[in-house]
């Protein structure tokens, strides 16, 4: 291993949707199904390696609550790794308050396609690190994506990748991009999608929505030119282990942690 | 069991920082009170945001001048992320803003392309791998039987540049350009990873700083 070369390592970063105090699942955001306490699959994940967890709640921008302030607060003591929060955020007390409860980051969507001046307001209150932008994608034709919101529901007649590059002048400092199409089909990551949106901005993008084998975060990074990737399906229901992904990220020549 | 105390000016997840310290059953105190921080024989500076609101933040909570006295005593110091930052001289993050000067030398913000002139994406966001400078020792330090290439977190923009390469403890290379990863001058370190999320080996780091006391 080369010191003098080390390229940007692409992260691998576990994704928990949670609904209430569970750990939930559905196909393309819809049909939901109860998996457990989120934080045992977070330590899990943690002591097996993962780089980074997400954790959305999925129902707080339709009823309005954000149930993850406890789940965080307890995650942090089992779990040192960053943690990214979003579900429900919508204004910069809101973030404060997940903040001091253990996250590092948060994802904001629906708060940011109804008011863009709040990716400023966070981004300047606490830094761009901590603004990361969430964009559902629905794929409209070829090379086109729709921006979506409430898990894929409402369109906004916003091109993806337009509003992508806004979010980067506005202050994000990160894009979790998921594709509303591939969103727990473990049918692979939409490639293209995820090309065309790290093609055109400065700060990193985090894939996420369709990995179904540790071969697909290969072409996310080699083909979609992702920065990270977000996996949940192919992690929760034990299909591969993180040591397998791991591997199979190192043996396609793709930099990444090494655990020591 | 000595306290560990951590600065709290109002800046940033403080809880992660307080967690990892109570992972090895460190008594903890944390306080934005300047003769709490007068009296900490252990202090750490956590932060992320922006340098001139962190600096500004330690001017209005009065804390600079305990900061600098604990310093000056020798007393163990962590800063880490932008409190390693605000160890410096200054920083030319927005505009020009003074720090602390415990450490001598500025912050400046990493170049957004590599040393073959190819882009990359700022921040610099993830885990890197540690490698010592040229002229550091890790054995005594909170590096001590830290592996050279373990890994760490890193998520900042800027990057300090101290002017003494003697205070360099450790390094890392972002697409060949040379990051300030950790700082010394004798018991005051600072760190540009966040040891209290780089798991493992973040964890040993903090026991380490724990150890000193």
């Amino acid at each position: 291993m080369s010191l003098m070369n080390s390229m940007a390592n692409i992260r691998i970063i576990a994704r928990l949707d949670v609904k209430g105090p569970n750990l939930v699942k559905g196909v393309q955001l819809e049909g939901l199904r109860k998996l457990g306490d989120p934080n045992a699959f977070a330590k899990k994940y943690y002591e097996q390696g993962i780089d980074e967890i997400i954790y959305i709640d999925i129902v707080a921008s339709l009823y309005e609550r954000n149930s993850l302030v406890d789940i965080v607060k307890r995650a942090t003591g089992d779990v040192f790794i960053p943690i990214t929060v979003g579900g429900g955020i919508r204004s910069v007390d809101d973030v404060r308050e997940i903040l001091r409860a253990g996250a590092d980051k948060v994802a904001i969507n629906t708060a940011a396609i109804k008011n863009p001046a709040l990716i400023t307001e966070v981004s300047k209150k606490f830094g761009s690190q901590c603004m990361v932008l969430s964009i559902q994608a629905k794929q409209t034709g070829p090379g086109k994506w729709e921006v979506y919101y409430d898990n894929g529901r409402e369109k906004t007649g916003l091109d993806v990748v337009e509003w992508a590059q806004k979010g980067v002048e506005l202050g994000a400092g990160e894009i979790l991009l998921t594709s509303v199409d591939r969103e727990g089909t473990a049918k692979g990551f939409d490639t293209e999608l995820i090309k065309a949106v790290s093609g055109s901005v400065t700060i990193p993008v985090i894939a996420g929505g369709g990995a179904g084998s540790p071969d697909d975060i290969v072409q996310a990074v080699k083909i979609g030119k992702a920065d990270a990737v977000a996996v949940a399906h192919i992690l929760h229901y034990n299909k591969y282990s993180m040591d397998n992904i791991r591997q199979a990220v190192v043996e396609a020549g793709i930099n990444t942690r090494r655990i020591v | 069991m000595k306290t560990i105390v951590i600065a709290d000016y109002g800046i940033g997840n403080i809880l992660s920082v307080v967690r990892a310290f109570e992972y090895h059953h460190a008594n903890v105190k944390v306080t934005d009170s300047p003769s709490d921080i007068a009296n900490a024989c252990t202090l750490v500076l956590p932060g992320v945001g922006a340098f001139g609101d962190g600096m500004k933040g330690l001017r209005n909570k009065g804390l600079i001048e305990p900061i600098l006295e604990h310093c000056l005593k020798g007393k163990p110091f962590l800063g880490i992320c932008l409190g390693m930052q605000m160890m410096l001289d200054a920083s030319e993050e927005f505009e020009t803003n003074l720090g602390l000067g415990i450490i001598h030398g500025e912050v400046k913000i990493i170049p957004d392309t590599g040393i073959n002139g190819t882009h990359h994406k700022i921040p610099h966001i993830g885990w890197n791998s540690l490698s010592p400078s040229e002229t550091s020792n890790w054995n005594g330090t909170i590096l001590d039987n830290i592996e050279h290439g373990a890994f760490v977190y890193f998520v900042h923009s800027f990057t300090a540049v101290p002017a003494n390469t003697q205070n360099r403890l450790a390094d890392c290379f972002y697409n060949g350009r040379i990051i300030s990863a950790a700082i010394q001058n004798n018991n005051i370190y600072g760190c540009q990873f966040h040891p209290e999320k780089s798991g493992r080996v973040g964890l040993q780091i903090i026991k380490n700083f724990i150890n000193l006391s």
